[in-house]
């Protein structure tokens, strides 16, 4: 409104003596420069984003329905055969029965977990810049370091691992190599890599949560425990939330740390879902059968989302 | 009495002082507050889950320093019989790809964020300021298209690639990296809150829209420019997925990718392993050093919006 105002006057007429008329003409002239400028400020990022996540998007829901593969054969029509032939594909249900365990097993401790270290860090106490390197910096590490670092923590012989546990008397194991704990091995390596960054999130929240509040409380003779009980936690309550349902949907998409450290195996029993996508599209060269596990994974994501935006809202309602 | 937004061990530390001296008034015995049980057992957990954070990297570090015969010797020990050594970061530097891997991750990463950043604050700023047809859906498409996995995009981003002919290119690593939807949200909202009444002084003298977001919404926007760019910087710098499969060619490979051939190509050469996992996570870690608290600030802003 007011820019209206001050193009008008920019044109050098007179208030006072603007008729309606010119007032429409001027409204006009605006939205038309509006329109060319607004448009040429958002084109470079209309291209990038059509050329390098619509048209990709678009491209492989089509993929998904064709036969293609990287020789260019077989780039025909073929229906749902790519979706029924992945209904029926056992590794495709173990991929994603792998990739929902891992989810589970990974975010309760990652929510849990950066609480606890949240609320040990901002008791106050000296060295702050200590205790926020080492829960942080590992989140800015590549997944790559990170891996490398554990398969050497859990080598069987030579790792720090059952080095430790040895001396406690535990048995020496091949964490990668067994099926029993593969995947527990790959999620405490998630732990050790992504805490960092819930931790942070927990850390803000904490900092935002009005003083009075405990002052307050303390002058009714609450203790520290009572106040985390009755005022730290229920404030958490909306950051809780939002850190779950962004781990959700972080963990879905597990791949880096378990192709590095275990490569799927032993025997499939930590292949995630992206890998198999990797596996179908760029070993098997199967470029369409690849799109319709992303398109079923793609789906899934979605649903997982709503079920969150519909169970948070109703919360809160 | 408030505390900030930004995670300040300073302030932190003002509100726990101010809070003792609030107990003392209130008549709360100071001892308990710092040394009850149950502070000494806090204490205790803080310290103990710190050292389990930096044991791996400790480990990390003393292995690159052995020998490979003592890396390699069991039992395993903290100090090499034989003594520490750099040897193992000579072989990798003077054998390996490394500083080639770290230039190509270099020019990657700097081209990514500068795109993304001039892309980004344009769109933001007309989604911000200008009343252009059809701002509203393709607001809300930008904003939708945020559930969509990068992962979900690798086969036909491939295909992409190869018709484009940009396959093992410094391009076929940058373009698909440049598209951050959550970042054109992060920027309007912060552009939303910038006085338009600046921009108003300045356009009646004249300046067009471009001058205008150069030269006063764009220095008004710094902290928040600086937060996307360390955002998207340090993506970019890790991302694995995409340079992996954009790249087969050794020569343009960026440091997480050729990082993980260092395990084939050594076998069980274990210190230089390590030496290399050291080497690469060495320039995050100064940075994370010197610009702490910045880099923890910066990640605070984007975070919700950047998962």
């Amino acid at each position: 409104m007011s820019s209206a105002a001050l193009d008008a006057s920019a044109t050098g007429a007179p208030p006072r003596t603007t008729s309606a008329e010119e007032v429409r003409r001027g409204e006009k002239e605006r939205k038309a420069r509006d329109n060319r400028i607004g448009w040429a400020f958002v084109a470079p990022f209309v291209v990038v984003f059509v050329m390098f996540l619509i048209w990709p998007f678009v491209h492989g829901f089509y993929l998904s329905f064709t036969g293609e593969s990287i020789t260019g054969a077989g780039g025909q029509l073929i229906g749902f055969d790519n979706y029924a032939e992945a209904l029926r594909d056992p590794i495709m249900w173990r991929s994603l029965l792998n990739t929902l365990w891992f989810t589970v097993l990974s975010t309760v401790p990652l929510v849990l977990v950066a609480l606890v270290l949240a609320l040990l860090v901002h008791q106050g106490l000296p060295g702050q810049w200590l205790w926020r390197l080492s829960f942080f910096m590992p989140f800015l590490l590549a997944s790559t370091v990170a891996a490398q670092i554990w398969i050497w923590m859990y080598n069987p012989q030579l790792g720090l691992v059952n080095y430790m546990l040895g001396a406690v008397g535990v048995e020496p194991i091949a964490w990668l190599q067994d099926p029993t704990w593969a995947m527990i091995a790959v999620v405490v390596e998630t732990l050790w890599w992504t805490v960092g960054f819930n931790f942070l999130l927990y850390l803000t929240a904490l900092q935002n949560i009005p003083e009075q509040q405990f002052e307050a409380s303390a002058l009714d003779g609450a203790g520290r425990w009572r106040q985390l009980r009755s005022i730290t936690i229920p404030q958490l309550g909306p950051t809780t939330v939002l850190i779950a349902i962004l781990q959700v949907l972080a963990s879905l998409k597990v791949f880096d740390q378990i192709y590095m450290m275990t490569q799927g195996g032993p025997g499939g029993v930590t292949r995630p879902t992206v890998q198999y996508i990797f596996e179908v599209g760029f070993t098997g060269y199967r470029f369409g059968y690849a799109s319709a596990i992303a398109y079923i994974f793609f789906a899934i994501i979605v649903i997982v989302a709503i079920g969150q935006m519909r169970l948070t809202t109703r919360r809160s309602a | 009495m408030t505390t900030t937004v930004t995670p300040q061990p300073q302030a932190v530390g003002a509100v726990h002082r101010q809070r003792g001296r609030f107990a003392e008034k209130a008549g709360l015995r100071i001892g308990e507050r710092f040394a009850s049980p149950g502070r000494i057992g806090a204490i205790v957990a803080l310290v103990l889950l710190a050292a389990f954070w930096l044991l791996p990297f400790l480990w990390a570090v003393v292995t690159s320093f052995k020998s490979e015969t003592a890396a390699a010797a069991t039992p395993v020990s903290w100090v090499p019989s034989d003594g520490f050594t750099t040897d193992a970061y000579t072989r990798v530097l003077r054998e390996g790809n490394i500083p080639l891997w770290t230039w190509n991750s270099l020019i990657t990463t700097v081209a990514i964020t500068l795109i993304t950043l001039v892309v980004t604050a344009l769109a933001a700023y007309a989604f911000s300021r200008l009343d252009f047809t059809g701002r509203r859906w393709l607001f809300w498409g930008i904003i939708a298209s945020i559930i969509i996995p990068p992962q979900v995009l690798i086969v036909p981003l491939f295909y992409e690639m190869l018709t484009l002919n940009l396959i093992d290119t410094y391009w076929a690593l940058i373009l698909p990296q440049v598209v951050h939807p959550a970042m054109v949200f992060i920027l309007k909202k912060f552009f939303d809150q910038v006085p338009i009444e600046l921009e108003d002084a300045a356009r009646i003298d004249g300046a067009g829209r471009l001058r205008v977001f150069w030269s006063i919404v764009l220095p008004l926007s710094r902290p928040i420019l600086a937060a996307v760019s360390m955002f998207v910087f340090i993506g970019a710098w890790n991302n694995f997925l995409w340079p992996f499969i954009a790249t087969s060619d050794a020569s343009l490979m960026t440091l997480p990718v050729g990082l993980q051939t260092v395990k084939s190509a050594y076998g069980l050469q274990y210190a230089q392993v390590m030496a290399s996992a050291v080497l690469a996570a060495l320039p995050l870690v100064v940075v994370f050093l010197f610009f702490q608290r910045q880099i923890i600030k910066g990640f605070a802003t984007t975070g919700f919006g950047g998962q």
